[in-house]
């Protein structure tokens, strides 16, 4: 019997906490641990009990998540490793409706007792938010799929990959960065595997096994002359992949440009020895002059922008208001949205919702709440279309079913609208990026994700990025530094007017993107082709301190 | 209860340091007991209850270290993990920067706990949204916000003898106003260690006021203004400062502090003359732990006096290396200011722009410290010592190194964000474009 089985079987657990939002713990455990997932038949009898629970008490809605999160985290510097972290957190979280009104409640006291009483508790508070609704939950249909699974597609479990040998690639990274003359370089290693288990009234039963890595790292040069310093982070993508991310293959590189870009294989080695060279490059490199300029942006980078301005202002719930205490609202507002004729771009842009591309970050299988998911129009020739959303807002669009864009980041963490991927579509001309620039009197090319800032309803963005290379008549002739570009949302989709195709086509993203009160993270991915913005106003960020 | 006593969290550590066979063991053990509820829309949407415990045990052999953790305190567990972080010790390469623990120190009793915050409980947290939600569906506007309490505890200690305590509470609150036609936005945010100094209902109509005079908003051309920043728009810009005064980065020529030619800009005037920062745990209005994680004492230090940097924050390993005494970082810092009031400020301005706070700030430089980020929730225009009319958000480029060259004026300090933090009033400060967001 697995020590997780004995636990659920004799009730030996640990304190109990009957309670909504506590925050995720880690606990520290065994490698071989990890691997060791718990019995599926037990987490569908102890779901049932959750939901039997729930059910016995009023629920008129009842869904239950049994989540299972590893963590594990290689961290170095220069020669020495910083951290080697492998936890686990492992836990209940029941969501209930009970008189129109949700209630949630978790625990990590996994015996018949604890779970049946987290039922209760969620609808014991339904019931006391109810005396405070202004409306009750109105929740899209779903269909129950009996018992269903999926796992992300990897060659290599990461946490397969013996700790030694990360600590290997990550050392001979640094010593790389070194011997390029970097004075300082850190590496990091980021794996995750959710082990989510799903169960609700509807008649769901689906395991899913998950798997996201992120290799990274940052170098830095200082010239004590002069007292400056420059740094270069990696130019990998966070992906929803396995260790096989890290081997590198030559049809997965894109090569010919400043930079040696990759696809769905990630080669940190030749990375890290790029960036000692560009180092040096922005050490030297001229100031950028402000003024208009056509941008040609890299995946790397444009996954960024995409997320910030169409990503986030596309989310239904900021647009109802729901986040305005935070994140804070949207300039999408649902009229906009009615109008089937809003102008967010040109016609190059079509953006599109995912949540099923292989590698991605947000690919799953299904949703936090039971929806299978899919793929959608978000901006279709230009035009906003549609938004992402969930079971609960559904009806104020006028879906018949939700999406399927429900996340929570942990067991005890309350599901809710959370982005999946949104991504805009390569052009349908053959073109390549070196092409592109060949097209380009006085431009600038830019790679990789640095400064970001947009406001709160994201219209006014400003966006900087690792490397930003002078373009003039057609030519790359340097790099220039202190490059950051501001834009309006609205003017900045619509300068868009080319898009490199689908060979050139990577996924960017991000491991940790906020939201919420209290705060959750969620992984997602975005992807383009190099594409081409035109007559976008540049300004030069450099200052100099008395 | 995940809040235990002096007493029942020495009784723990001692346990767990007893079954270590490590040549050093420290052990970290801290619980906290809370709760929040969130609305938007005028309505609940979540409310919650939090418990957690959890016990860190770091083992180390020669310089090789390994760190577990676990929420279990039984016996057994308390074995196991000590027996984990052993394994992951001997697993571990060498940390060539391992520094032996300390043994015995003197800490001062901190003020940082209050009983009734302690006590607080869902129908104090759900009248206390009420009052607040009167607010806003009394004016016809919409609110959204978020209250939240904790009580927590920290206890370390290591095997040459080192034990330390504390134990704090803390309530939050911050909401934001808006007006039904989506024209006009006010927010308030505050925090105290004592629930009788939180005000939702007074903070509540600060936040419906400003979403009421912030409708209508004009735009006027970006470009260097005299900004009054009211403490939390100081808070959220200064904040970022902070992290600068750490002599390592400094020394290794990776900050705004590290000087041309090489070294640091200790002693150097870096800031106006009126410009003085100081942390004190022991400060009533703003009172903090007084012992850091590996148990170092934290004093009263002084960061700035007269604009000049009189210290840079030492670990103990940097401290070692470079021949000085360690030198811990507070995140609570005062910055101190004057007698005026955010009126006072005002009426004593020709033309100038008055900022509630600031949102999405982002480091665009690290040398210099340029941010960026957008001004939020009440922005308005200031003439002949009046506020004249509510103008357009603005996007910052800034660096709070240059700003806090420019002081003309700081009033009285109030807690806000982490600090207590006076009003502002910065001359010459750069704002590069206009947003449409409200």
């Amino acid at each position: 019997m697995r020590r997780r089985d004995f636990l659920y079987m004799t009730g030996v657990g640990i304190g109990a906490s009957m309670m909504p939002n506590i925050p995720a713990f880690g606990k520290i455990i065994s490698v071989e641990e990890a691997l060791t997932p718990v019995d599926v038949a037990l987490k569908k009898k102890m779901a049932d009990v959750a939901l039997n629970a729930a059910k016995s008490k009023g629920a008129t809605y009842a869904d239950v998540r049994i989540g299972r999160y590893l963590n594990q985290v290689v961290a170095t510097r220069e020669t020495r490793v910083e951290n080697i972290s492998n936890s686990e957190s492992y836990g209940l979280g029941v969501r209930v409706i009970a008189n129109g009104s949700w209630g949630f409640a978790a625990t990590n006291n996994l015996d018949n007792a604890s779970i049946a009483k987290a039922a209760e508790t969620a609808v014991a508070i339904a019931k006391g938010n109810s005396k405070l609704m202004e409306e009750p939950v109105q929740l899209a249909a779903q269909k129950g799929y009996g018992e269903a699974s999926w796992k992300t597609p990897v060659e290599i479990n990461a946490f397969e990959v013996p700790i030694a040998d990360k600590v290997d690639l990550l050392l001979k990274v640094n010593s790389e960065a070194m011997k390029g003359g970097a004075k300082y370089i850190s590496s990091n290693l980021f794996m995750i595997n959710e082990q989510k288990y799903f169960a609700s009234t509807d008649g769901s039963y689906i395991d899913q096994d998950i798997h996201r890595i992120w290799p990274t790292f940052t170098l830095t040069k200082t010239d004590a002359a002069s007292g400056k310093f420059e740094t270069r982070n990696a130019l990998s993508a966070p992906m929803g992949m396995g260790f096989e991310y890290l081997k590198p293959k030559e049809e997965e590189k894109i090569k010919g440009g400043p930079v040696t870009m990759y696809k769905k294989r990630y080669d940190i080695l030749e990375d890290v020895r790029e960036a000692a060279v560009h180092v040096d490059e922005k050490l030297k490199a001229k100031p950028v002059a402000p003024g208009k300029y056509d941008l040609v942006l890299d995946p790397s980078h444009l996954f960024l922008t995409i997320h910030e301005s169409v990503g986030h202002p596309t989310e239904l719930d900021r647009v109802l208001g729901y986040e305005a205490n935070y994140a804070g609202t949207s300039f999408l507002t649902l009229d906009k949205w009615e109008s089937k004729k809003f102008n967010f771009g040109s016609k190059e842009v079509n953006i599109i919702g995912d949540k099923l591309e292989v590698g991605s970050l947000g690919a799953v299988g299904y949703d936090d709440e039971g929806v299978k998911c899919g793929q959608w129009d978000i901006i279709k020739d230009g035009i906003l279309v549609n938004y992402q959303t969930i079971r609960d807002q559904a009806h104020i669009l006028g879906l018949k079913a939700s999406q399927g864009c429900c996340y929570a980041d942990s067991w005890d963490s309350i599901q809710f609208q959370r982005m999946p991927n949104v991504s805009l579509a390569p052009g349908n001309v053959a073109l390549s990026a070196a092409d592109m620039v060949k097209n380009v009197e006085k431009g600038i090319y830019m790679f990789g994700r640095n400064s970001y800032s947009i406001d709160q309803q994201r219209y006014n963005f400003q966006f900087s990025a690792q490397l930003a290379y002078e373009i003039k008549e057609g030519k790359i002739v340097g790099m220039f530094k202190d490059a950051a570009y501001q834009a309006n949302t609205q003017e900045f989709w619509n300068s868009c007017v080319q898009r490199c195709d689908k060979s050139d086509y990577r996924l960017g993203g991000t491991f940790s993107d906020g939201k919420g009160q209290p705060g959750q993270a969620s992984a997602v991915s975005h992807g383009s082709a190099t594409t081409r913005f035109n007559g976008v106003n540049v300004i030069n960020t450099g200052r100099k301190l008395g | 209860m995940a809040i235990l006593s002096k007493e029942e969290a020495q009784a723990i550590l001692k346990k767990v340091i007893g079954f270590s066979k490590a040549d050093f063991c420290e052990v970290g053990l801290n619980g906290s007991d809370g709760g929040n509820i969130r609305y938007a829309r005028n309505a609940v949407s979540t409310a919650g209850q939090i418990s957690t415990m959890s016990l860190g045990v770091s083992s180390t052999f020669g310089k090789k270290t390994g760190t577990a953790t676990i929420n279990e305190f039984d016996d057994a567990s308390l074995q196991k993990v000590v027996k984990r972080a052993e394994e992951l010790a001997m697993l571990a390469p060498e940390n060539p920067e391992f520094m032996p623990p300390l043994g015995p120190q003197t800490f001062a009793e901190s003020n940082t706990y209050n009983a009734k915050t302690a006590a607080m409980t869902p129908d104090t947290r759900a009248e206390m949204v009420g009052k607040s939600l009167s607010v806003s569906k009394a004016a016809g506007l919409d609110a959204a916000g978020f209250l939240e309490n904790s009580t927590r505890f920290n206890a370390i200690m290591n095997s040459k003898g080192l034990f330390a305590y504390n134990k704090g509470t803390d309530v939050s609150f911050s909401v934001t106003v808006r007006n039904k036609q989506g024209t006009g936005s006010g927010y308030v945010e505050q925090g105290f260690n004592d629930l009788d100094k939180m005000d939702t209902l007074a903070l509540s109509k600060i936040a419906a006021s400003k979403a009421n005079g912030s409708a209508g908003a004009k735009a006027i051309e970006p470009g260097k203004y005299t900004v009054i920043l009211e403490p939390l728009a100081a808070s959220d810009i200064i904040g970022n400062m902070f992290r600068g005064f750490d002599a390592r980065s400094a020394d290794e020529g990776r900050s705004f502090m590290s000087k041309k030619g090489g070294g640091t800009r200790l002693g150097e005037q870096l800031f106006s003359e009126n410009v003085n920062i100081y942390s004190d745990p022991m400060n009533t209005e703003i009172p903090s732990s007084t012992f850091t994680g590996e148990g170092l004492p934290v004093k009263r230090t002084q960061w700035v006096e007269k604009g000049v940097v009189k210290n840079l924050s030492y670990s103990r390993y940097w401290a070692a290396q470079k021949n000085v005494q360690p030198l811990p970082f507070s995140r609570s810092m005062i910055i101190e200011g004057g007698t005026q009031s955010l009126e006072d400020l005002i009426k004593s301005t020709e033309k100038g722009i008055l900022v509630t706070r600031f949102w999405y700030i982002r480091s665009v430089d690290p040398q210099t410290l340029l941010l960026t980020g957008l001004t939020r929730d009440g922005t308005f225009y200031i003439e002949n010592g009046e506020i004249k009319f509510p103008i357009k958000n603005f996007r910052f480029n800034e660096s709070p190194v240059i700003m806090l060259n420019n002081v003309e004026a700081l009033g009285k300090p109030v807690r806000t964000g982490s600090g207590l933090i006076p009003p502002m009033k910065i001359r010459d400060f750069t704002f590069t474009s206009l947003s449409d967001a409200i």
